[in-house]
């Protein structure tokens, strides 16, 4: 319910569609995902900003989307879990978590998806130390990370497997 | 035997037999989108915002509660005070306790006394979440503080604040556990290691998703439904149902995906109830996200546990006779479960080992701490710990090789089944091999070297460390007798629906509650090996639902038991779909049934695939075409098949204490390699291997992944995560900043292997397993004991962050008490 005198109107595309809506000046942004959006793909699991299981891309940048205000996403543009997909085929992470059983409740499964996302951008190869640190943000209670490691890794491997092509090619020619 | 240190997940290919293939999962589609449907992913329409009400203090009378100011905000529907709520129940909860332990009352919201930090006095329903928040600040209450105890040990003795007058006393449950002959070992064993005191933390598997429900008290129907995260719902109705007035046939209980649980997502009925009062009262839904620190100060702690006067009987050649010793459970405020875990230890008496006299004196205290509720690895692990623990330090001081004790103490393959001291029967399993393993696995040949090369004057000393332990699943509920002979529970089951719908759907209902144990895929590889399909043409519907009637009184997921009570009955129901299906077919093709075969979601005629029935025939004739069969078949073939899985078990000796507990031992053995600087007490792990033997294995990638994931909550247990109050009950570590939750930098990775020893107790040959046993708390603290010299204090609390290991380094150069001492026959002192 809003109170009147506490809002602002916000423009803010999320995963390439753009809303419009009227917020309060206090509503999180993950809050404003989940139940003004309805993208509930984005989860909660702390108050404190500890456990990344809200962790979106905020332009450009991964964010947890409870340490920020639904106002300071004005002409933000955002990517959720729900954007990885793309026509009904799911991304390279997303089949990596599920061959490896990188996910077992799947709550923390969302950001540690999007983290991974940003991890990978940054660095497409990264090492297993690298992807430790890169996801230390994220809080696992099942899987004690062996798999989610496994998960990325084999996206990087991939990615290597690829780069090394690439490489091998340029050089023939 | 195989050692998989990674599985690779089968192709959906055709295959002989889907059991045993690490198929992925059929929950996997959903959650890796963000689809799932979490508590609070849910709602029901007009439904208001819950926000309770907590005491700052722990322990404190409550003068007043005025809600005047928070009721005329905007936007409030209604304040429910603990007084109001009281005035509306028949009877406070349901206790398992007898005696003065049964007196202790609790109802929905605090009456009168709050009895630790966060107890709910009152709740609040608003138009938004935001606006019952703001409300419930200004419900002003009157505290007058009460004396504080929260300490398990203290809170027995006679001086100590009681916390429930009507009790009398904060001892909730005392009872000796006495079996074979501890005092004859004791006078005839040739050392006697005696340890003050040994003390297993409070810590909780803190799941990342936290409580929550969605509560509607109909006004209509009388109907009170529950959309919740609960793990146990017939356990929170049969508790809730008396205390609302409310049969069991009027509530209905349903759940979704839950965002883990781990045991405690058991026991938050008290909330359920006052949401379900205060949807009564308002007269609409009451929705309410439990959030983190809420979760902190008040769902549930894990049992913390304190040994004392520990006696451990020893021959000179290390057999180990037994163990003697006072057990205190610090079980917070009220008795949520409890106090339970003072007999579920006793599945694992003597734990790996063949040792037959034992003695344990067992009290249970109320604290002003937040009520405790099941963990992963519920009361075994503080007790396997203790075993673990003393195992180690007889090793430590009397000169043995840890390895060559454990072995030459462990059951042996050749015993099995063994029956324990208090008749408990360990159905299979070879420890030694399994021990062997996970030494090769965190190469320990190589550490031992590298320790040696260490040497002194570096700074760093390397530790090899051990952890044998049991996951027993699938519970006899009977052992509840033995802490309150009155109760009417023994025995356990599990119910399943497997139906075939009308266009020939294979469908199955569970009555489970899965947090991630991944119930969809296996229990669709089972069928699908029944009915010679593939598992993707099987649907299971997940979560628990009361409108299924796919239930018993046990029905839920805990305790580890799926693999054999959630099969077993999906094994049993499926199999009479499959023959009715074949009696059905046999008519329509006019074959015997010995003739027919199932295939693809079709019968045919072996050798003649052209006379064949696709199951959306089968259905057609028993649904919608029904006068086409004989009378006698369609009136008695229904294509809904119901069946409950009920384990062998008889009701325990209360007398006596004794009887099988369990059905089936899991074992895990861990080792663990850590290097620890002297100079800060850090300890890093350079080594973590697992051999996990559960017998059959439905899904190896699935069991690998709870082997990973119990490793995981008991390594950041050892090292990081502890529940701590103050003097005045106040908790330290109320949030994620405080309670450091084991990130992927704390946690290594894990080499994990696996034997298979089936069970030949159930009908699949598997056992229940996912809690782990607590093995990485034995492991870590046994590495740490490694680094420590003759003179430095044992390692004596389960929980060692690097204060408390600088401290264990350095104990011997101050002269410590170092909390233990050996006793051998015919040196002075000695006990004769």
């Amino acid at each position: 319910m809003i109170r009147q005198g506490t809002t602002h109107t916000i423009q803010v595309t999320v995963n390439g569609q753009v809303y419009n809506r009227v917020v309060e000046a206090r509503q999180l942004l993950v809050h404003f995902l989940r139940d003004t959006l309805d993208l509930t793909g984005t989860h909660i699991g702390c108050d404190t900003g500890s456990c990344g299981a809200c962790s979106v891309i905020f332009n450009g940048q991964l964010v947890k989307s409870c340490m920020l205000l639904a106002p300071q996403a004005d002409g933000a543009e955002i990517e959720t879990v729900e954007g990885l997909a793309r026509s009904g085929e799911l991304d390279p992470l997303q089949q990596s978590f599920s061959a490896h059983h990188g996910l077992q409740c799947g709550y923390c499964t969302p950001g540690m998806l999007m983290t991974a996302t940003y991890l990978l951008r940054q660095n497409p190869t990264p090492t297993e130390e690298e992807i430790r640190q890169g996801i230390k943000g994220n809080i696992c209670r099942c899987t004690g990370y062996v798999n989610i490691v496994r998960s990325i890794s084999a996206v990087a491997e991939a990615h290597r497997a690829t780069a090394v092509g690439t490489t091998e090619g340029r050089d023939q020619q | 035997m195989s050692v998989t240190s990674s599985s690779q997940a089968a192709t959906r290919e055709r295959v002989r037999s889907w059991t045993g293939q690490s198929i992925t999962r059929k929950e996997d589609g959903r959650l890796v989108q963000g689809q799932g449907s979490f508590i609070d992913d849910m709602g029901m329409h007009g439904q208001g915002y819950a926000w309770f009400v907590r005491s700052p203090h722990a322990h404190a009378r409550i003068v007043s509660i005025d809600p005047a100011s928070a009721l005329a905000m905007e936007g409030v529907y209604a304040v429910l005070t603990g007084a109001e709520a009281r005035e509306m129940c028949q009877v406070p909860f349901f206790q398992i306790a007898p005696g003065d332990g049964g007196r202790i009352e609790e109802w929905p919201l605090a009456v009168d006394t709050v009895r630790y930090q966060g107890d709910a006095v009152a709740v609040v329903l608003a138009d938004s979440r935001d606006t019952a928040r703001d409300a419930a600040e200004l419900v002003e209450v009157e505290y007058d503080p009460l004396p504080v105890v929260v300490d398990g040990v203290k809170a027995a003795e006679p001086d100590a604040p009681v916390l429930h007058e009507k009790a009398g006393t904060n001892v909730a449950w005392h009872g000796t556990y006495d079996f074979g002959d501890i005092d004859w070992a004791l006078k005839n064993a040739d050392h006697v290691v005696k340890i003050d005191r040994l003390h297993f933390h409070r810590f909780s598997s803190t799941p990342l998703e936290c409580n929550g429900a969605v509560v509607d008290w109909d006004r209509g129907t009388g109907v009170v439904e529950v959309k919740s995260n609960l793990q146990m719902p017939m356990f929170a109705a049969m508790v809730m149902g008396p205390t609302l007035g409310v049969p069991i046939n009027k509530f209905s209980f349903s759940s979704r995906d839950i965002g883990g649980a781990f045991g405690n997502k058991i026991s938050f009925y008290p909330q359920i109830a006052a949401l379900a009062l205060l949807s009564k009262k308002a007269g609409r839904p009451a929705k309410w996200t439990e959030y983190r620190t809420e979760h902190m100060l008040t769902s549930t702690h894990g049992n913390e546990r304190t040994f004392l006067d520990i006696e451990v009987p020893v021959m000179a050649d290390g057999t180990i006779l037994g163990v003697k010793a006072r057990a205190y459970d610090d079980v917070g405020a009220y008795l949520h479960y409890e106090p339970l875990g003072a007999v579920i230890w006793s599945q694992v008496v003597p734990g790996c080992y063949k040792f037959k006299n034992v003695q344990v004196d067992f009290t249970t205290t109320v604290t002003n701490k937040c009520p405790v509720s099941p963990n992963r690895g519920y009361s075994r692990m503080q007790h396997l710990w203790m075993l673990e623990r003393i195992v180690d330090i007889v090793a430590h001081e009397l000169g043995f090789d840890p390895v060559e004790l454990r072995k030459a103490n462990y059951v042996q393959p050749e015993d099995y089944p063994y029956q324990t001291p208090n008749g408990c029967v360990y159905d299979s399993g070879n420890l030694p091999l399994s021990l062997d393993m996970a030494l090769e696995l965190a190469d320990v040949e190589v550490w031992r070297r590298r320790k040696l090369e260490l040497g002194t004057g570096t700074g760093k000393r390397i530790g090899i460390g051990i952890g044998s332990t049991l996951d027993s699943g699938t519970n006899n509920f009977g052992q509840a007798r033995i802490v309150n002979p009155d109760l009417p529970f023994s025995g356990n089951g599990e119910a399943a629906f497997a139906k075939l719908d009308l266009y020939g759907e294979v469908n199955i209902n569970l009555g489970t509650t899965p947090q991630g144990q991944s119930h969809e895929t296996t229990a669709a590889q089972v069928a699908a090996d029944i009915l010679n399909m593939s598992p993707d043409q099987v649907t299971v519907t997940t979560g628990f639902d009361q409108a299924h009637n796919s239930f018993v009184g046990f029905s839920g997921t805990y305790a580890s038991q799926f693999a054999v009570t959630g099969l077993g009955a999906v094994m049993g129901a499926v199999e009479k779909l499959r023959d009715e299906i074949l009696e059905v077919a046999s008519f329509a093709l006019q074959a015997p049934i010995d003739e027919l075969e199932l295939g693809d979601g079709a019968c045919a005629v072996r050798g003649e695939p052209a006379r064949a029935i696709p199951f959306i025939g089968i259905a057609n004739l028993v649904y919608t075409n029904n006068a086409v069969l004989p009378i006698e078949l369609a009136s008695r073939v229904t294509l809904n098949c119901r069946h409950v899985y009920v384990p062998p078990f008889q009701v325990p000796d209360t007398e006596h204490k004794t009887g099988n507990l369990t059905l089936t031992y899991s074992s895990q053995i861990h080792v663990c390699v850590v290097e620890v600087d002297e100079e800060t007490g850090v300890v890093e792990i350079l080594a973590y291997s697992a051999v996990d033997d559960c017998g059959k294995r439905i899904n190896p990638q699935v069991v690998e992944g709870q082997v990973h994931g119990a490793a995981g909550l008991g390594i950041a247990a050892a090292l990081y995560e502890s529940f701590e109050y103050d003097e005045d009950g106040q908790l330290q570590e109320p949030s994620f900043y405080e309670y450091h939750a084991g990130t992927a930098r704390d946690i290594p990775g894990i080499r994990s292997g696996s034997i298979e020893s089936p069970s030949p107790f159930t009908p699949n040959g598997a056992k229940g397993m996912g809690e782990g046993g607590g093995a990485p708390l034995h492991a870590v603290c046994s590495a740490i004991q490694d680094v420590l010299g003759k003179n430095d204090a044992i390692v004596a609390d389960s929980h060692n962050p690097w204060e408390r290991v600088h401290l264990l380094l350095h104990s011997g150069e101050r002269g410590d008490p170092r909390g233990v001492r050996v006793v051998s026959r015919g040196t002075e002192g000695a006990w004769v």
